[in-house]
């Protein structure tokens, strides 16, 4: 056991070693729950999976549409789509700045079209990073204007979403996008649209509560909160703390709200699964 | 009242004295039937829901339920719906399509119900699930917001041909307490939070986010028969597609065009 365990540890440091020799220049990310730390490259590699814990990382939106698709093959669609600051709340539009600056991104949500294994699809990705994928009027409309898009072209439509929810700072013109949003959906749906939502950690409140439930198929990944109240509301509304896995993806699952959990890396296979049996 | 303050408002759009879901109901409508459950799982109380005639028209009603007296509110859980109360709701709207009854709701709610049950019950779905079906219902629809309109649990019976408040109602994308936590981490800066929201009815028809505020007073009642008269039979003239298509458009145009 002694030997097997010095053979391991060696195998680690041979491994950070050489690591270190490939990617010196690269900036170096601790996982935040085991605290290893991994070179910013191998984690684009890894998925944002963890190599050590295989915990999942948020993904921002540019890559997962790199996860997904064909190579090459996504085009951004509706870029030209930027917020506004409608209630003009104070501190929104430092926000905003502080937040395209962070993440490269003008709002929190990726538009365009691709292909996953030759199939042509509309994609849509909620960024997390960007406050805290929160929906507002920019978002709302993308997510519009790709649903009709979708509609036009007859293609499938496929959304991954990680949100808190309602953008606050929009006060009333967030909440208005949820029935937007949903209503472009419905239509799309009823007129013979395919839409698969993609559930990733987190998506609270008026996301989850719009278009992310109204998935034609609706998958997670594993572990994703998924809810309306957050678990912090809600503690505080019935003064207890709630149960292990409470509102995570696979306590949805056991509840009837989604399809089926799919490992990060099984999303671009099952996603071309369904594809291929919906001609 | 033309100069109280956003908070204000708040405070007043709860009041226990304004009228409840059975006052509008005795009062606009006449020989109402109360219709119960989802048929999947239990009758939510907070929502109230039936058919009724108004003038020479059969209508739905459904409301949010709030209560008067402590007993009530608790036995009506302040007005706050689980998701058997939104498929109670949807499931009466599909009902009012199927016999082209229009719908009339009735808003005032602190929001959807935030418990162990109702998120286990799937509160996000049963809030969506409404949103789509009432964008796109074969039948004309009233939304009034009488009291607090607040969160998804409002939103959830208001996606229709036309949206309406009263001058002292209040509708917001959270109470102005969760907003004060939320932003200034401080629910105790909610009248601050009022401000900032712009949950009036007066800001939200500059908005275009409503259209139509309703008088209080004396001549509510009166005024509210009429209005809803003369919309209803606009909106029974036009055809179902006519129909759909302009409330798509409606939610569709909601944007930052205003600022």
């Amino acid at each position: 056991m002694l030997l097997n365990d010095i053979f391991s540890q060696r195998k680690i440091m041979w491994n950070r070693m050489a690591q270190k020799r490939k990617r010196g220049q690269e900036k170096i990310k601790a996982c935040p729950k085991c605290k290893m730390e991994y070179y910013s490259g191998e984690w684009k590699e890894n998925q944002y999976i963890c190599p050590s814990c295989h915990a999942y990382m948020p993904v921002p939106a540019k890559e997962r549409v790199a996860y997904i698709l064909d190579e090459n093959s996504f085009k951004e669609l509706f870029a030209q789509i930027i917020t506004k600051d409608p209630l003009d709340f104070d501190g929104y539009e430092e926000k905003l700045q502080l937040n395209q600056r962070k993440t490269g991104m003008q709002d929190a949500f990726l538009a365009g079209v691709g292909k996953i294994e030759n199939r042509k699809v509309a994609i849509g990705v909620l960024d997390g990073r960007f406050l805290m994928g929160s929906m507002g009027t920019a978002v709302g409309e993308k997510i519009v204007c790709l649903t009709e898009y979708a509609k036009k072209k007859n293609l499938p439509l496929i959304i991954f979403s990680a949100s808190g929810g309602a953008r606050m700072q929009e006060g009333l013109f967030s909440l208005m996008q949820m029935a937007k949003t949903a209503t472009a959906i419905e239509q799309f749906k009823q007129k013979g649209g395919l839409f698969i939502s993609c559930l990733t950690n987190p998506t609270t409140g008026g996301v989850s509560a719009s278009y992310a439930s109204l998935g034609d198929i609706i998958l997670a990944e594993p572990g994703a909160l998924i809810c309306f109240a957050g678990p912090r509301v809600i503690e505080q509304t019935i003064g207890q703390t709630l149960p292990e896995g409470f509102q995570r993806a696979e306590f949805l699952l056991e509840h009837g709200m989604i399809d089926c959990i799919v490992e990060r890396k099984d999303f671009r296979d099952t996603l071309s699964s369904i594809l291929q049996m919906h001609l | 009242m033309q100069t109280a303050s956003s908070y204000e408002k708040v405070l007043l759009a709860r009041s226990k004295d304004r009228p409840g879901i059975y006052d509008y109901i005795r009062t606009l409508f006449d020989g109402f039937i109360e219709f119960h459950g989802d048929r999947l799982y239990r009758d939510d109380p907070s929502i109230v829901g039936g058919i009724a005639m108004f003038h020479d028209i059969p209508v739905t009603v459904i409301g949010h339920h709030k209560g008067k007296t402590t007993e009530e509110q608790i036995a009506y859980n302040f007005g706050m719906t689980s998701p058997e109360g939104y498929r109670k709701a949807r499931r009466l709207m599909v009902q009012a399509e199927k016999f082209g009854r229009p719908v009339i709701t009735f808003i005032d709610t602190p929001g959807a119900y935030p418990g162990m049950e109702a998120e286990s019950n799937g509160q996000s779905n049963a809030i969506a699930e409404n949103l789509a079906f009432m964008s796109a219902m074969q039948t004309p629809s009233i939304a009034i917001i009488t009291g607090e309109g607040s969160s998804g649990g409002a939103l959830a019976l208001a996606v229709s041909d036309r949206v309406w408040m009263l001058e002292n109602a209040v509708y917001s994308i959270l109470s102005p307490e969760g907003f004060a936590s939320i932003l200034y981490k401080d629910a105790k800066r909610a009248s601050e939070a009022s401000d900032a929201m712009k949950l009036t009815a007066q800001d939200l028809k500059q908005f275009g986010l409503i259209d139509a505020i309703i008088p209080e007073g004396k001549k509510m009642f009166l005024a509210l028969d009429s209005m809803l008269l003369r919309e209803l039979n606009r909106l029974m003239k036009m055809n179902k597609t006519a129909l759909v298509e302009a409330r798509y458009q409606k939610f569709r145009e909601i944007d930052h065009m205003n600022d």
